[in-house]
C-alpha cells in the first residue's frame, strides 16, 4: 500500500479543511456543491496526468473525451423513443451498413492494389460515391428522427438503463475515440499533437452540437434520472423524517410552541433533504474517484508504470530497450482519456442535463491542463490536489474579488463609474487568477505543488 | 452566356471575394504564429488574444476619435486608430516576452513547456480584455460601408444576380498586400531580416557569426505585434468584435499555419487562403449556382451543400489531420523563415 509523505498529509488537511471552511462561513450546500464538482475535475486531472505524467503524453482533447462521456450518459439513462426509431432507425441501419461495406472495400483495395496512384484513384471514387449513396439514406433517416416531435423529442432516445452504468460506457465511448485520434495523430511531436487534439475536440464537440437525430444538438437533453433520491420524495419519507428529527432533537425540544416546533422541523426537512442528495452524490464520486486513484497508483509502481517513465525520460533509449514506444503511447492516450470519459459521463450526472453547446475548450480543456500543472504532473495525489484547489479558487474567485475590489474603491461613491464598471467585470477575474496562477507555478515551482517522487527502483 | 456570368456573379459574391478577405485575416494571423514558432520556437496559444487585444485598444481609440469628431470621411475612423493599435500591441509583446517567455528561453525549456507558459498568458490577457470592454459584440465600422451595393450593380450590368462589395472587404485585401509585400521584403533584403532568416535556420551558428540574439527576438516581436494587431482589428472590422471569436480563431490559424508548412512564412499566408476557401466552398449551398449553369432539366433539388454551416471549424481541423498523415511537414517545408 502506498505511503504518504509528511506534506502529502498537510495536503490532504488542506483540501478538507476548505470544505469545512466554507461549510461554515457559505453553508454546507454550497461547501458540498464544490465539493461535487472538485471530485469530477479530480478525477478529469488524473486521467489527464497519467498520459501525460506517466509517459508524457500530451492530450488536450479533454473537452472532446468529456463530451463522448455526456453523450454516453444520454444514450444509456434516456428511454427510448419508440417513434424515432419507426420513423428513421431502418435508414440509419442502411447507410451504417453501407458505411461497413465502404470501409472495407477500402481496405481491400489497399490490401490488393499495390501501386500507389491506382490505389489513390480507386480509394478516392470509391469514397467519394459511397459517401453521395449514404447521404441520401442517412439525410433522409435524420431528418424523419428529427420530425418526431421535435419539441421535446426529435432524437432516437437512449436505452433507459440506470445511469449509473453509463459511467463505464462513457469511458469506453472515450477510449474509442481517442483509439481513433491516437492512430492518426500520436506520431506527431509533442505541441503538434497539443493542436491536433485540440482541433478534433472540437470537431467531436460540432458533432455532437449538430447530429440533432443522436443528442438533440443545441436543443439540449434534460432531466436525466438520478442515480441518487429526489429532494421531493425525500421530504415526504418517513425515515428521513425521522432522521432529521433525530439529528435536531436538541434544538427542537428547546421550541415549546407546536406550530413553531413544526414550522422550524419543515425547514430543517427542506435543506437536509437538499444536503443529502449532495452528499449522496459526493459518497458516489468519492468512490469512483478513489478506486481510480487506487489503481493509478498501482499500475504507477508496476513494472508496466517504469517502463512508461522510461520512454517519457529518453524515448530512443527506451525503443532500443526493445519497449514498443508507439503501442505504449496509445495505450496510454487511450487509459487517460477513458478516465476522463468517465469524469464527462458524471459531470452530467451530477447537472441532470446534457448541453453540447457547453463545451468550451476554455473551461474544459485549458483549466484541466491548469490543474495538472499546478498540482504536479506524475502523481496522482498532486493531480486529485490540484483538481480540488484549481477549482475552489476558480468558484471562490468571483466572491473573493468583489470583496478585495470594494476593499479597493471604499473611498469611492457607490455610483462611482469605475468602481460599478469593476464590480461587472468580476466574473472575469477568475480568467485572471488562473493565469497568474499558472505562470507562477510554471515559473516558481515547475513540478507542481506536489512533485513527482523519484523513485530509483 | 448571362446565365454563365450570373454564375461566376454568385461564386464571386458568395466564394471567392468573401474567401479572399478571411483568408488575408487568417494569412496574417497564420504569419504571426510563423514568426514566433521559427525564431522562438513554440506554439503560441496566445497570439489569439494579442489579436483580440490589439483590436480593443483599436476599438477603444476609433470611439476616442468619434467622440472628438475626428475621421476619414468615407473610410473608417478605425484605421486612424490603427497605428495607436499596433504600438499597443508591440508593447504588449514586449512585456510579455520580458516578464514572461525571456525567462524559459535562457533556460533553454523544452517547446511544449513554452506552449503552457502561452496558454497562461492568454488566460491573462483574455481577462484583461474581459474586465476592460467586456463580452459584447461591438460594432465599430463607421464611413462608407459599401463600395458597390448589390443593387447597384444590378442596376448598372443588368444581370439578376448582384455582387456587392463590402469596404471593410477592401481594405483588408490592400492592407494585407502592403503588410505581405512589406515583411517579405524585410526579410530578404534588409540585414536584420536576413539575421532573423540565419537565427531561424541555426541559432548556434548564427551566435557564432555575432547576431545580437536579443536584437533578433525584439525585432520578431516588433513584426508579431503588427501583424497580430492588423490581423485582428481587420477580423473586427469585416465581421464584428467579440473577445470570445479571438479564441476560437486560434485554432483555423493554427491549421493555416501548419498546413502551409510551419515555419515557413510564405506557407503561412498559402495556408491561411487554403484552410479560408476550403471552410467557405465545403460549406457554401451550391444550388443557385447550378441552377444557372445546367439546363433546367438536370437542375439540382437539394442545396448541393457538402457539410451543413455548423461545421465551419470541422473542416478546417479535418484539413489539418488530412496534411499531416499525408505530407507531415505542410504544403511548404518549413522550419525556416
Amino acid at each position: 500500500m502506498m505511503k504518504f509523505e509528511r506534506y502529502e498529509w498537510v495536503a490532504i488537511i488542506i483540501m478538507i479543511s476548505l470544505f469545512i471552511f466554507v461549510g461554515f462561513i457559505q453553508g454546507w450546500s454550497v461547501s458540498l456543491v464544490i465539493l461535487n464538482m472538485c471530485i469530477i475535475s479530480a478525477i478529469m486531472t488524473m486521467g489527464v496526468n497519467i498520459s501525460w505524467g506517466y509517459a508524457g503524453v500530451i492530450n488536450f482533447g479533454v473537452m472532446g473525451f468529456l463530451a463522448m462521456g455526456g453523450l454516453a450518459a444520454v444514450l444509456v439513462s434516456y428511454p427510448p423513443i419508440v417513434e424515432s426509431w419507426q420513423a428513421g432507425g431502418r435508414g440509419l441501419g442502411i447507410s451504417f451498413a453501407l458505411l461497413v461495406v465502404l470501409v472495407i472495400a477500402v481496405m481491400y483495395i489497399n490490401k490488393t492494389v499495390i501501386q500507389k496512384r491506382n490505389r489513390y484513384i480507386l480509394n478516392s471514387l470509391i469514397i467519394f460515391f459511397g459517401i453521395l449513396i449514404i447521404r441520401h439514406f442517412y439525410l433522409n433517416a435524420t431528418h424523419n428522427i428529427e420530425d418526431v416531435n421535435p419539441a421535446i423529442a426529435g432524437f432516437l432516445g437512449g436505452l433507459g438503463l440506470p445511469i449509473i452504468f453509463s459511467w463505464i460506457v462513457g469511458g469506453l465511448f472515450a477510449a474509442g475515440v481517442a483509439f481513433v485520434i491516437g492512430k492518426v495523430a500520436l506520431g506527431l511531436r509533442s505541441d503538434y499533437l497539443a493542436i491536433v487534439t485540440l482541433g478534433i475536440s472540437e470537431i467531436v464537440v460540432s458533432v455532437l452540437k449538430h447530429e440533432e437525430w443522436l443528442s438533440r444538438g443545441v436543443k439540449n437533453v434534460i432531466g436525466l434520472k438520478r442515480p441518487v433520491p429526489y429532494e421531493i420524495d425525500l421530504q415526504n419519507a418517513d425515515w428521513f423524517i425521522n432522521l432529521v428529527t433525530y439529528l435536531n432533537s436538541s434544538k427542537l425540544n428547546n421550541i415549546v410552541d407546536v406550530s413553531d416546533r413544526q414550522q422550524v422541523l419543515n425547514n430543517l426537512i427542506i435543506d437536509g433533504s437538499g444536503i443529502f442528495v449532495k452528499l449522496s452524490y459526493a459518497i458516489l464520486f468519492l468512490i469512483v474517484m478513489l478506486i481510480i486513484f487506487y489503481f493509478a497508483n498501482k499500475a504507477q509502481l508496476s513494472p508496466w508504470g517504469r517502463m512508461m517513465r522510461a520512454i517519457r525520460d529518453n524515448e530512443t533509449a527506451a525503443n532500443a530497450m526493445g519497449k514498443d514506444v508507439v503501442k505504449q503511447h496509445l495505450i496510454i492516450f487511450v487509459i487517460g482519456a477513458a478516465i476522463v470519459g468517465v469524469a464527462g459521463a458524471m459531470l452530467v450526472t451530477l447537472d441532470g442535463l446534457f448541453t453540447p453547446s457547453g463545451y468550451r475548450p476554455l473551461r474544459f480543456t485549458f483549466i484541466i491542463w491548469i490543474m495538472v500543472i499546478v498540482g504536479g504532473s506524475g502523481n496522482n495525489l498532486g493531480a486529485i490536489f490540484g483538481g480540488f484547489v484549481i477549482w475552489f479558487s476558480w468558484i471562490e474567485a468571483a466572491p473573493l474579488t468583489t470583496f478585495i475590489i470594494n476593499q479597493i474603491t471604499v473611498g469611492l461613491e457607490p455610483t462611482n463609474s469605475l468602481k460599478l464598471h469593476l464590480l461587472d467585470s468580476v466574473p472575469y477575474f477568475r480568467y485572471l487568477f488562473m493565469g497568474l496562477i499558472l505562470l507562477l507555478i510554471l515559473r516558481y515551482r515547475p513540478k507542481g505543488i506536489i512533485p513527482e517522487k523519484v523513485r530509483h527502483s | 452566356m448571362i446565365d454563365f456570368l450570373n454564375s461566376i456573379i454568385v461564386l464571386l459574391n458568395f466564394i471567392i471575394i468573401p474567401g479572399i478577405s478571411y483568408g488575408s485575416q487568417l494569412a496574417l494571423g497564420a504569419l504571426g504564429v510563423t514568426f514566433v514558432y521559427a525564431i522562438l520556437r513554440f506554439a503560441n496559444f496566445a497570439h489569439g488574444e494579442i489579436m483580440s487585444f490589439g483590436a480593443m485598444i483599436t476599438i477603444l481609440f476609433t470611439w476616442f476619435f468619434q467622440s472628438q469628431n475626428i475621421g476619414l470621411g468615407i473610410l473608417p475612423t478605425a484605421l486612424l486608430a490603427l497605428p495607436v493599435g499596433i504600438i499597443a500591441t508591440i508593447i504588449l509583446c514586449i512585456i510579455s516576452d520580458k516578464f514572461v517567455f525571456q525567462y524559459y528561453r535562457y533556460q533553454k525549456s523544452v517547446p511544449v513547456v513554452l506552449a503552457m507558459v502561452s496558454i497562461g498568458v492568454m488566460f491573462v490577457i483574455n481577462a484583461i480584455i474581459r474586465i476592460i470592454i467586456g463580452t459584447e459584440t461591438i460594432k465599430f465600422s463607421d464611413g462608407q460601408k459599401f463600395i458597390m451595393k448589390a443593387k447597384q450593380f444590378k442596376v448598372m450590368t443588368g444581370l439578376n444576380e448582384g455582387l456587392a462589395l463590402k469596404s471593410s472587404q477592401v481594405i483588408t485585401i490592400l492592407i494585407t498586400i502592403l503588410l505581405l509585400t512589406f515583411t517579405f521584403w524585410f526579410l530578404q533584403k534588409t540585414k536584420t531580416g536576413k539575421s532573423m532568416r540565419a537565427f531561424s535556420d541555426n541559432e548556434d551558428l548564427a551566435l557564432l557569426s555575432g547576431i545580437n540574439p536579443d536584437r533578433v527576438v525584439f525585432t520578431t516581436w516588433v513584426i508579431v505585434g503588427v501583424l497580430a494587431c492588423v490581423a485582428g482589428t481587420l477580423y473586427g472590422l469585416d465581421k464584428s468584435y467579440k473577445p470570445i471569436i479571438y479564441l476560437n480563431l486560434v485554432l483555423p490559424i493554427f491549421a493555416s499555419a501548419i498546413v502551409g508548412g510551419i515555419g515557413s512564412p510564405f506557407g503561412a499566408v498559402i495556408g491561411g487562403y487554403v484552410i479560408a476557401f476550403s471552410e467557405i466552398m465545403v460549406t457554401y449551398a451550391y444550388k443557385k449556382f447550378f441552377v444557372y449553369i445546367l439546363p433546367s432539366s438536370i437542375e439540382p433539388t437539394g442545396l448541393v451543400q457538402l457539410l451543413s454551416t455548423d461545421y465551419k471549424f470541422a473542416v478546417s481541423f479535418s484539413i489539418l489531420v488530412i496534411v499531416l498523415l499525408i505530407r507531415p511537414s505542410g504544403i511548404f517545408k518549413g522550419r525556416v523563415l
